[in-house]
């Protein structure tokens, strides 16, 4: 029962703080130095940093406490169970499930949606916003299930990485001629929105406990690459998406 | 109260998106497992404070980081701040200020980045120490910065986004030719890595600000894009640093070659 406490431990606050001490510091320098105009709402953005420092310290802390521990001996087990249809299927609900809790993928789905909704591209009542943010993030979370069920494969197969990068430009590059102007730029944003604070964990430890339990890949070398499909796959999903819905 | 209330409504709504992951892990554990989650209680908790944090999160972005990038943004576009008269032909060049911001803010957040330090270890290893730990880290910060002052003068002059991002997709398939294998499939993965959860919005922000402020420009055609910038010049850095460590090393392979 010695396990149950809970471990009031600063770690995760000191993390978040050191998190936002460049923005604080390059901000200021440039407020004093550079704008010296009073910045509007200090007190709500002082509010605002507050939350952002408590909340970012909790999700972190929560995170370590259950998500991880058990997310990451789950990978492990699938890497060593040996079912590759079982493996495939935990692949993309790994990457699905944390995509659609990944706080910076919220917050910009979000923003995106009221720039479309003021620039008249859809209804900009909340209901159509909610479900234009919500279909982005789908799309999203969709495209990294299948880059991380594409990554293990390519673990497994141990196909080389770099054709599967080209192959991967290459569509981009074409879907770009066809997607309407609007989406082009959340779409490639997306691909590096992605990738955050519950994603890479999780997804690392599938793509190193799978390189490791198989004979002759190395998992230094094998075990990367998940995150490189990750943020390449919702590039094209969400101009398809864009495509589909303007 | 109004915080209170929009806290209240962001924490309802962030149950959903804790759903799915929540039902994956629970879902597995049990049906394909079948094995009881062990210290059950403990992680219970971890959600509910991963619930908590989120909308901390969520609703401390609404409050400070958005409206920080976009008044930055606007602040620093401002005719009057430039000293600008005749608003009608501005220079790009004029947005001076803009540069040095993108610059700054993209240099300090990165190489303060946590993911990062430990991807520069894994690269430290990799390459049998050919490849420093600061070394890199520089690097990739120096590339995110240079990245987002692309990124803005991209916004400024409104030039298409897609033209920048193939051409960079060019360059790193070429610099792949000639890398060190061993590191391609981490220098991948650090584009991805280095922007945090907390610089995302402020860079995203800073973008449609400038859309926004910029005459001529729209949000919508113009505003997104920096995260793009910041996530592909680390690619490029990263690539190229292990190229110049392995020219340095004495023109050696750094390792046998992949599989």
């Amino acid at each position: 029962m010695n396990r149950l406490r809970v471990p009031i431990s600063l770690q995760p606050l000191l993390n978040s703080l050191r998190d936002l001490l460049p923005i604080v510091i390059v901000v200021s320098t440039f407020q004093l130095l550079v704008i010296r105009q009073p910045l509007p709402n200090l007190l709500d953005l002082l509010l605002g940093i507050l939350f952002v420092v408590i909340g970012l310290s909790l999700f972190v802390k929560g995170l370590e406490m259950g998500l991880f521990p058990i997310g990451q001996s789950m990978a492990h087990a699938f890497a060593r169970k040996g079912s590759l249809g079982w493996l495939l299927l935990f692949a993309f609900a790994l990457g699905f499930g944390t995509t659609i809790a990944e706080p910076a993928l919220i917050a910009i789905a979000r923003e995106a949606s009221e720039i479309a909704a003021a620039a008249q591209l859809i209804h900009s009542s909340e209901d159509a916003m909610q479900r234009y943010a919500l279909g982005l993030r789908y799309t999203v979370a969709l495209s990294v299930g299948l880059a991380i069920v594409l990554g293990v494969m390519r673990i497994i197969r141990g196909w080389p990485i770099h054709w599967l990068i080209v192959g991967g430009y290459i569509c981009i590059i074409i879907i770009t001629e066809f997607a309407p102007r609007e989406i082009i730029g959340i779409a490639y944003d997306s691909g590096g929105v992605t990738t955050s604070t519950i994603t890479v964990p999780l997804v690392t430890a599938l793509g190193v406990g799978l390189a490791s339990s198989l004979q002759g890949r190395n998992p230094m070398t094998d075990g990367f690459g998940l995150i490189a499909f990750a943020s390449l796959t919702p590039i094209m999903f969400v101009m398809l998406y864009g495509m589909v819905i303007h | 109260m109004n915080t209170l209330l929009g806290l209240l409504h962001t924490g309802m709504r962030t149950i959903w998106d804790l759903l799915p992951i929540a039902l994956i892990i629970f879902g597995f554990q049990f049906l394909y497992l079948q094995r009881p989650v062990p210290n059950l209680k403990k992680v219970l908790l971890g959600f509910f404070y991963v619930l908590v944090g989120l909308a901390f999160f969520l609703e401390g972005l609404e409050l400070a980081l958005f409206p920080l990038g976009k008044t930055m943004a606007a602040q620093l576009t401002d005719p009057e701040f430039l000293g600008i008269v005749h608003t009608e032909n501005i220079h790009w060049l004029d947005y001076y200020w803009v540069y040095a911001f993108a610059f700054a803010i993209g240099y300090a957040t990165t190489v303060a980045e946590p993911a990062l330090l430990a991807v520069a270890i894994k690269a430290n290893e990799v390459s049998g120490g050919a490849i420093g730990i600061w070394g890199l880290r520089n690097a990739v910060a120096l590339g995110v910065a240079l990245g987002l002052v692309l990124g803005t003068w991209r916004i400024v002059t409104g030039y298409p986004l897609h033209w920048f991002i193939i051409s960079g997709y060019l360059i790193v398939l070429i610099q792949t030719v000639f890398a060190p294998r061993m590191i391609v499939a981490l220098a991948y993965d650090s584009g991805g890595v280095t922007t945090s959860t907390v610089t995302v919005p402020l860079v995203a922000a800073l973008g449609l600000g400038l859309a926004h402020n910029i005459p001529g420009r729209s949000a919508l055609v113009d505003g997104f894009g920096l995260i793009a910038f910041a996530s592909l010049f680390p690619i490029m850095t990263v690539l190229a640093h292990a190229q110049i460590a392995q020219w340095r090393a004495g023109r050696q392979p750094l390792s046998s070659p992949e599989n």
